[in-house]
């Protein structure tokens, strides 16, 4: 009985959380000119005309730039940081671990607007280089965590063998250390990317004027009325957003498996 | 020229001194064992001659060089580890190549090394195997192999054989030594196993808090413990309080209660110069223990009490009290051991006995 009433419970929960996701895919298919009920029919009219709307398209090209860029910056300094962190005797190691972690911490719109302070106060203006910045910052610390924890777990050892080997530090670094890191490092990538891809609030406050990213895009979108392309569009950010992690964490398992974890 | 020399190496790591003024010639050729609890400094010896640590004080010359100032990877060492630190991300033939692709050896003459040196370690299938899918006696062997197809001027081996379980331990030993004479490396060898030490070197370093306790062939380690360190590390010893009463004709007299007069040969007493108070050594393996009553000729006849029997199936370690003396005694069991209260007749030979001066310091 006890069971039963938890089990009704636990669907009611997952029922709230993924209905309204379901139904933005489900009508992102829908025939009527209208973004809601009843369906009239399966389409896929509204995304041919996403695929025709420029303004959406240059937001949909903007992201993906600045994610990837984001995700190899902040995939390439969390790596560092975390070799020097935890490969090192840095002084104030952790004061460093925290700092580096604390962007996680802070709301983000208290980070959002202290960043655009500090670049008022130093004369810079907003530009694209400030909103990579500025996601850089947040992506990080989910690198670093990632990294560190599987850096912990690859003996020194190991690295020790290849040194006595003959293979310089830098030699033992790409020849061993890196690729056992693969699957963090992608794992890192990944996060940092659908993490910038996402973000509203950050980019709301950085981003210069002329420049819009897939959800500021929709955020502006949304102010004018609810087209059923945003559905369409909606469907394609969660096919993004939840299918590249999916794969991601699928590549990593494989790589692990054949690295002996 | 020594394969390796240590000359007055200090290591500190912060106020702590890790080893006190050490030095050391290692011959060419040879298998020389560090030995020692843990914490005595062996490990971080065999890590500054690695150059993995560097040296607070001293220099360290490999073939005649000194080398406190080349770095690990131009040092041309051999090292293997506790836990084979093989690479899990590369098959074994790619684990035993990685060193020769740091040298300049050609393709075809690296494939060939590899083959020889996974023979010489009796793996010559397994090279496209990963790791992971080799047993730990199977990794050793396969980081061993991956140490020395370098053919490294010396090898460093760091208890290689401490993860493994017992049986396997005493193959790899065997083993071990067969390969390290076959092709005839320098070899230091880490260990706490005092069985490992004594089964394989040919000279062994006994080491205690930083310091070398003594350094000889492992009989003579064995036999004649320079200090009292030494006596109680290796193997199970009694250590009695004594009297020196007279030092003559090469040999030297002990008095000590409840005990007839001791005579023993010099040579087993190397460091007693004259009379006074020392410490008589006696092995636990060289007390027999005999029915009550029982005396023989050419041996020393004690009086004991077993007090308690440790059975160990083909031996027993029996704690026995004599006068005031607590000892121990290791004996091959023929019939039956002897049982707990028994009162028993403890026999050994004057020169199975070594005597140590007294040390001053704690």
């Amino acid at each position: 009985m006890g069971w039963r009433l938890i089990r009704i419970y636990t669907i009611l929960v997952y029922m709230f959380m993924f209905l309204p996701i379901a139904v933005v895919v489900l009508l992102s298919f829908n025939a009527n000119q209208f973004g809601s009920f009843p369906m009239t029919g399966l389409s896929t009219h509204w995304f041919e005309v996403l695929w025709e709307n420029d303004a959406i398209m240059r937001a949909f090209r903007t992201s993906i730039v600045l994610g990837l860029m984001t995700a190899v910056i902040s995939t390439v300094l969390g790596v560092l940081a975390s070799l020097a962190l935890v490969r090192y005797k840095v002084p104030g190691r952790n004061l460093i671990t925290t700092m580096l972690i604390a962007p996680i911490l802070v709301p983000e719109v208290v980070l959002a607007v202290a960043l655009l302070l500090f670049l008022n106060f130093l004369d810079i203006g907003k530009s694209f280089t400030l909103l990579l910045l500025g996601h850089v910052i947040f992506t990080l610390p989910f690198v670093i965590l990632v990294v560190q924890a599987r850096l912990v777990s690859i003996k020194r050892d190991v690295e020790e063998a290849a040194l006595s080997l003959g293979a310089s530090p830098r030699q033992t670094f790409f020849a061993i250390t890196l690729p056992l890191l693969m699957p963090a490092v992608a794992a890192g990538g990944l996060f940092a990317f659908t993490i910038s891809f996402d973000d509203i609030t950050g980019t709301l406050f950085w981003k210069p004027g002329g420049i819009e990213t897939v959800p500021t895009q929709i955020f502006s979108m949304l102010r004018n009325s609810i087209s059923p392309e945003i559905n369409a569009l909606g469907t394609v950010m969660i096919v993004l957003t939840v299918g590249l992690p999916l794969i991601g964490a699928a590549i990593a398992r494989t790589l692990a498996t054949r690295s002996g974890g | 020229m020594s394969a390796v020399s240590l000359s007055n190496i200090v290591k500190r790591f912060g106020d702590y001194t890790a080893v006190h003024q050490m030095s050391l010639d290692i011959e060419e050729g040879s298998f020389v064992t560090l030995l020692g609890p843990s914490g005595c400094g062996k490990t971080t010896t065999l890590r500054m001659i690695a150059g993995l640590l560097d040296p607070s004080e001293g220099e360290i010359a490999i073939k005649g060089k000194r080398v406190n100032d080349v770095p690990i990877h131009k040092r041309n060492l051999g090292l293997v580890f506790q836990n084979y630190a093989l690479f899990p991300h590369k098959t074994v033939a790619d684990n035993v190549a990685f060193g020769l692709n740091y040298r300049n050896v050609g393709k075809e003459e690296a494939r060939r090394k590899v083959a020889e040196a996974l023979e010489l370690v009796q793996l010559p299938d397994l090279g496209a195997r990963y790791p992971k899918e080799l047993s730990g006696g199977q990794q050793q062997r396969i980081a061993l192999a991956r140490a020395i197809v370098i053919e490294p001027d010396v090898l460093l081996l760091d208890e290689p054989l401490s993860a493994l379980d017992a049986n396997l331990r005493e193959d790899m030993r065997v083993e071990l030594k067969r390969i390290q004479q076959s092709i005839g490396v320098t070899t230091v060898f880490v260990t706490h196993d005092q069985t490992e030490a004594l089964a394989m070197s040919d000279q062994i370093i006994v080491m205690s808090e930083g310091r070398v306790e003594q350094i000889g062939a492992p009989e003579e380690v064995y036999n004649t413990p320079a200090t009292e360190f030494v006596a109680q590390f290796l193997g199970a010893s009694n250590l009695l309080s004594a009297k020196c009463t007279a030092v003559e004709g090469g040999e030297i007299e002990l008095d000590l209660p409840s005990f007839p007069r001791i005579v023993i040969p010099g040579e087993r007493a190397p460091g007693v110069a004259g009379t006074g108070p020392v410490r008589l050594v006696i092995r636990a393996e060289k007390l027999h223990l005999h029915p009550a009553g029982s005396t023989a000729e050419g041996m020393l006849n004690v009086d004991a009490i077993v007090e308690n029997v440790d059975y160990q199936g083909q031996s027993a370690r029996y704690f026995l009290r004599v006068g005031d003396h607590q000892m121990q005694a290791i004996n091959m069991i023929e019939d039956h051991p002897f049982a707990a209260g028994a009162k028993v007749a403890l026999r050994f030979r004057a020169k199975d006995c070594a005597a140590l001066p007294v040390e001053t310091n704690p």
